[in-house]
């Protein structure tokens, strides 16, 4: 019988680690699990303990030359030069021992979730500890050294013919998985992202939209710095239902970056809760409409480890798992653990107070300037 | 940066004989807005513009047997002569004459032979280059007193973080005792950058001018 919804995790997630002061801390896949545990929404029976993905599966989307240059950092080999021509080595993505194992471990998380929703054991499935969407096929870039979500997408292609949806929500553009899927008309890529303008990479204009087959399968959404709930929602609820509308999906598949938040001290966006307890929601309503309920969430950003990540992913399972968000306290039993150990003060309930958002001066010239941008997308989405 | 660098070396152009019906279809079959007039030693005679090209042509009201008017020699409408560039000369320099005599399209003529031709297109591209926009980057605005040694010391921020630098400009405040230093710099995590810059005491333009957590 095929089960609801699985949730993947090891412990050896962990293990992509790059350093003590770096801002991406794969800890908060821990503090989410033992969030949800706490909630009593993740039970042990919903656990699946993901495999390890093999060289030939990193191969599927990775150039074989760049996947050495990561084992060579991975045992200690790599000459500074020749790993820096592979984005290893940087501020962003520095070698760590084992890193190679370490990132095949989290793509693998990432496959057994394909894998499982493909054999029909289970409709939705996360992997949290996924979602390295700036890994380029022959480049680590952003924290992210394999593309787990290009190489999922590769593989489900290759064992399925099944139209894959990406949806991005991370407040970075999702600019690896959409350049691996660029030419192709069988996968189309959504991202909604802060403007490239300030942040980081800079690319996913809404005027990139795909090449050869592939024109007119990718879909940018490049809202301003300082965005709030209100304007992110209508931009990415209109957007989603017309394009999934468009295009019809077989199967869904979310990036849930939660930096969008404004307390990510990476990005300008001012997001709260609100976006977190939505996204899951239209997940799941899409997954629903348009594909028998095949759903697969995996993580991605999100730096505030502490008070945004754990509540932000803990919603994409609790919807997942139970078709809704939690609202109210969050468990006693979490906060007591962690408090000792955040240096911030941890939330007292799933959603945030009034008084988390800062005033935003230009808020109705940001809303204004958000809404022309979505009309420029969705002239896309409809036939003339 | 050199004229050279980046001029189109593919020419398109006629001879002053050629027709002007025949520089309508060159100006369609390429997508171009103009054409160089050349002799048999590709010594520049003249250059034709679309706009030259449409003005001679017989208005689309008008019955077929008019068009006759395509079949004169295309010398009879080219301008010339014609302001034509070094291939040493400097990309400012194009910049500079694009802007002062309004025009789009500088032949580059060397030895009176033509070598290549720039436009208007090929040049706003090296803008964009020149930004930094097409590279995976963050962006850094930093507003300083307009005096002697400032960049170093703001680069040398960024030199501590080892964070490659993909483009820096400098351009005009409102204020002008001031400065803006635009950095894009190859990183998804700008923050520590940032910190030191604001603890260093400059002040920082939108959006980063507004401290964590962004109250």
């Amino acid at each position: 019988m095929t089960k609801a919804a699985g949730f993947i995790y090891t412990p050896n997630f962990l293990d992509y680690h790059f350093s003590e002061d770096h801002p991406f801390n794969q800890q908060r896949v821990l503090l989410t699990k033992e969030l949800l545990e706490a909630q009593s929404t993740l039970m042990a029976e919903d656990l699946v303990t993901p495999r390890i993905a093999t060289d030939e599966e990193i191969a599927i989307f990775h150039d074989t030359a760049y996947i050495e240059a990561v084992k060579r950092a991975s045992n200690g080999n790599s000459k500074k030069e020749r790993a820096q021509e592979y984005g290893l080595g940087t501020e962003d993505t520095p070698i760590f021992p084992n890193m190679h194992q370490a990132s095949c471990q989290l793509v693998g998380g990432t496959l057994t979730a394909v894998e499982k929703i493909l054999n029909g054991e289970y409709k939705k499935m996360a992997n949290i500890g996924g979602g390295l969407h700036h890994g380029f096929q022959r480049k680590a870039s952003g924290f992210c050294i394999y593309n787990d979500c290009a190489i999922a997408i590769k593989y489900l292609r290759k064992k399925a013919d099944l139209k894959v949806l990406y949806v991005d929500t991370d407040a970075h553009h999702g600019d690896g998985v959409q350049s691996a899927f660029y030419d192709d008309p069988n996968v189309c890529t959504l991202s909604i992202h802060e403007t490239g303008r300030y942040l980081f990479p800079g690319t996913g204009n809404v005027s990139e939209r795909g090449i050869k087959s592939g024109h007119g399968y990718s879909f940018n959404l490049p809202i301003d710095a300082f965005t709030e709930d209100d304007s992110f929602l209508e931009l990415y609820e209109t957007a989603l239902r017309k394009i999934a509308a468009f295009f019809k999906p077989d199967i869904i598949m979310t990036q849930n970056g939660a930096d969008s938040h404004c307390l990510d001290p990476l990005t300008h966006l001012c997001g709260t809760m609100r976006i977190f307890e939505k996204i899951p929601l239209l997940a799941a309503e899409i997954a629903d409409t348009y594909c028998d309920g095949k759903w697969l969430a995996v993580g991605g950003g999100g730096y505030d480890m502490w008070r945004v990540v754990p509540r932000a992913w803990g919603q994409v399972w609790n919807v997942m798992k139970t078709g809704t968000y939690c609202k109210g306290a969050l468990p006693e039993k979490w906060i007591s653990k962690w408090q000792n150990e955040s240096p911030v003060l941890l939330p007292k309930n799933w959603e945030d107070g009034a008084d988390i958002q800062p005033n935003i001066p230009r808020r109705p010239e940001i809303t204004e300037k958000n809404k022309l941008l979505l009309e420029d997308m969705l002239k896309y989405t409809a036939i003339i | 940066m050199l004229v050279e660098e980046l001029m189109n070396r593919n020419m398109i152009t006629l001879p002053p004989n050629a027709t002007i019906r025949e520089a309508l279809q060159l100006l369609e079959k390429y997508k171009i807005r103009h054409i160089t007039i050349v002799d048999e030693e590709m010594q520049v005679l003249g250059i034709v513009s679309d706009r030259d090209v449409r003005d001679a042509s017989p208005s689309i009201f008008l019955d077929a047997s008019d068009f006759s008017i395509l079949n004169k020699e295309i010398s009879t409408i080219m301008s010339s002569p014609v302001i034509t560039i070094h291939p040493m000369d400097f990309v400012e320099e194009i910049a500079y004459i694009f802007y002062d005599k309004e025009i789009a399209c500088l032949p580059v003529v060397s030895q009176n032979r033509l070598v290549g031709v720039v436009t208007e297109k090929d040049m706003l591209y090296k803008l964009i280059q020149l930004t930094g926009t097409h590279e995976q980057s963050s962006l850094i605005e930093v507003k300083v007193p307009d005096q002697p040694g400032q960049l170093p010391r703001v680069a040398s921020v960024f030199g501590n973080h080892n964070v490659n630098i993909v483009s820096v400009l400098l351009y005009p405040y409102k204020d002008p005792e001031y400065k803006v230093l635009v950095f894009r710099v190859k990183t998804l995590n700008p923050m520590p950058i940032i910190n030191d810059l604001r603890e260093a005491g400059y002040a920082l333009l939108w959006p980063n001018n507004i401290m964590e957590p962004k109250k």
